[in-house]
């Protein structure tokens, strides 16, 4: 579990995170939500420590990141896998060294090891044997998206973050990583959040949704208690679009 | 200005020490020390060579025209343009041309791979940026940039004496003597500790406005020119500082 308390961040005179308090649980989705600027991704990079905080802490099943020595730190980083919004590749890189590059630096597996192991992975995110010695300019985005997966889990992390997987994609692709992340998710166990601004993404996998406002938690529930909420903050901003405002009329008449 | 100047130097000797952190990974740190080789000093490679040739052709013809007096002896044409391309040409103007190519290559790479979160993927990963994305720059560039010296002050001389010769400037007989009369190897070992220098201010300088670039295409642009007038303010400095410190 991860345990976020009291959070603040500022950037000079600028409150970015306002005091957020939240708990992301095992084996669950867990989704932020918000406006553009509401500090999602801020929040995002400082429980991964790409941020250092001003106040409030953040636990990692009871360790808490502020205290733990460098070296503790770096163990911990083999704990995370991240799939960044642009996938942050190599471009140098083939697909499967970019896969590696984590065994090579932090496993003691064979090179046979290895490679069945980013076999495994890069097969697990569905990326078909053509396209492992290919650079990732050569693929598509959604394929650069399920790399980064396939990256993100070769260490068999215990803690996932998404920053917008499906940013940039079509409909029918962001479906598909929506359900390979929730799938993964749940096949090994993992703490998974994820920044989306994706109302899809949120009626799929939100196990856990958390909106963010002005830097602040508006609102935390499920992905079915989003549709049901009367909260204001959850209504002006799920219920902006009108497809969804029809549902919500649907779904309270039925 | 001094703020701004003394705030930059702070910051460029905080990320020296980011980047002399122990190496988590020796033997991935070698691949990649293997790769920037290619990158950055053989894809050098040709363009100094035609650059020496046509210094050290220059220079001969130069020389040959001003001390063209039946009473100065042919080689020292040749002394003076040795001395010319070991001194100064090859170190200085070659090192000047490579901050320009393989400099802007480092900022531009290390500025894109910011602004497309490279950096932070790595650091996600528990890897040190600076230290895995820099230290095999520099270490290609402190082993190879002399190499590359050498090799262009030999193209150099080369260069000058073809041209002395098809231009018919020099008796090459006479003019070859003077390649080899009162040759002081320090000299050479001036230019190569210069050549040292300037590679550690290539690789670091430009390795610096690249890795902290903030934004997008636009600034890794800029930080690329930025880091390309840095470098070259900074040679002719230490050139000057060198000079004074192993001449006098």
């Amino acid at each position: 579990m991860i345990r976020v308390q009291g959070l603040q961040k500022s950037f000079g005179e600028q409150r970015v995170l306002r005091g957020i308090d939240v708990d992301f649980h095992e084996g669950q989705c867990n989704l932020i939500i918000g406006l553009s600027g509401s500090g999602k991704t801020v929040f995002l990079k400082s429980i991964l420590g790409l941020h250092a905080t001003d106040e409030g802490s953040i636990s990692f099943d009871g360790r808490i990141l502020g205290e733990m020595s460098k070296k503790e730190v770096k163990a911990l980083r083999q704990e995370m896998g991240m799939v960044f919004q642009g996938s942050a590749l190599f471009n140098s890189m083939t697909i499967e060294d970019n896969v590696r590059l984590p065994l090579d630096f932090f496993s003691q597996m064979t090179p046979e090891e290895k490679a069945e192991r980013v076999r495994f992975c890069l097969d697990r995110v569905r990326i078909a044997p053509e396209a492992f010695t290919k650079t990732p300019a050569e693929l598509s985005g959604g394929m650069q998206k399920r790399v980064a997966i396939a990256r993100a889990i070769v260490l068999n992390p215990k803690y996932l973050f998404c920053d917008e997987p499906n940013s940039g994609l079509d409909p029918e692709t962001a479906i598909v990583i929506d359900q390979l992340i929730h799938e993964i998710t749940h096949e090994f166990g993992m703490t998974t959040v994820i920044n989306t601004h994706d109302m899809n993404s949120v009626l799929e996998i939100g196990d856990h949704v958390v909106l963010l406002e002005k830097g602040k938690k508006a609102w935390e529930g499920t992905m079915d208690q989003v549709l049901q909420s009367d909260d204001s903050a959850v209504v002006d901003y799920v219920f902006r679009s009108n497809l969804f405002k029809k549902v919500r009329v649907a779904l309270k008449n039925v | 200005m001094i703020y701004r100047f003394l705030d930059g130097l702070g910051r460029y000797f905080l990320f020296l020490g980011e980047v002399f952190h122990k190496p988590e990974h020796w033997r991935e740190y070698s691949k990649s020390f293997f790769k920037e080789i290619e990158l950055l000093i053989f894809s050098s490679i040709g363009l100094v060579a035609f650059i020496s040739v046509f210094m050290g052709a220059v220079l001969t013809i130069q020389t040959a025209i001003n001390l063209g007096d039946p009473f100065v002896p042919d080689s020292y044409i040749a002394i003076a343009v040795r001395e010319g391309i070991i001194l100064e040409f090859a170190p200085t103007i070659v090192s000047l041309i490579l901050a320009g190519k393989v400099g802007s290559n480092i900022a531009s790479t290390l500025g894109t791979m910011r602004v497309t979160e490279q950096m932070d993927a790595l650091r996600v990963m528990g890897i040190n940026p600076a230290s895995y994305l820099v230290l095999p720059k520099l270490f290609a560039c402190l082993i190879f940039n002399p190499i590359l010296i050498v090799f262009s002050m030999a193209l150099g001389l080369v260069g000058g004496y073809y041209a002395g010769d098809l231009l018919g400037l020099v008796n090459t007989e006479i003019y070859l003597t003077g390649y080899f009369d009162d040759f002081d190897p320090f000299f050479v070992v001036y230019s190569l500790t210069k050549t040292f220098v300037f590679a550690f201010i290539i690789a670091t300088v430009s390795s610096f406005f690249g890795y902290n670039v903030e934004g997008g295409a636009v600034e890794v642009g800029k930080a690329s020119t930025k880091s390309v007038v840095t470098m070259s303010f900074s040679i002719i400095l230490f050139n000057y500082i060198l000079t004074d410190l192993l001449l006098q």
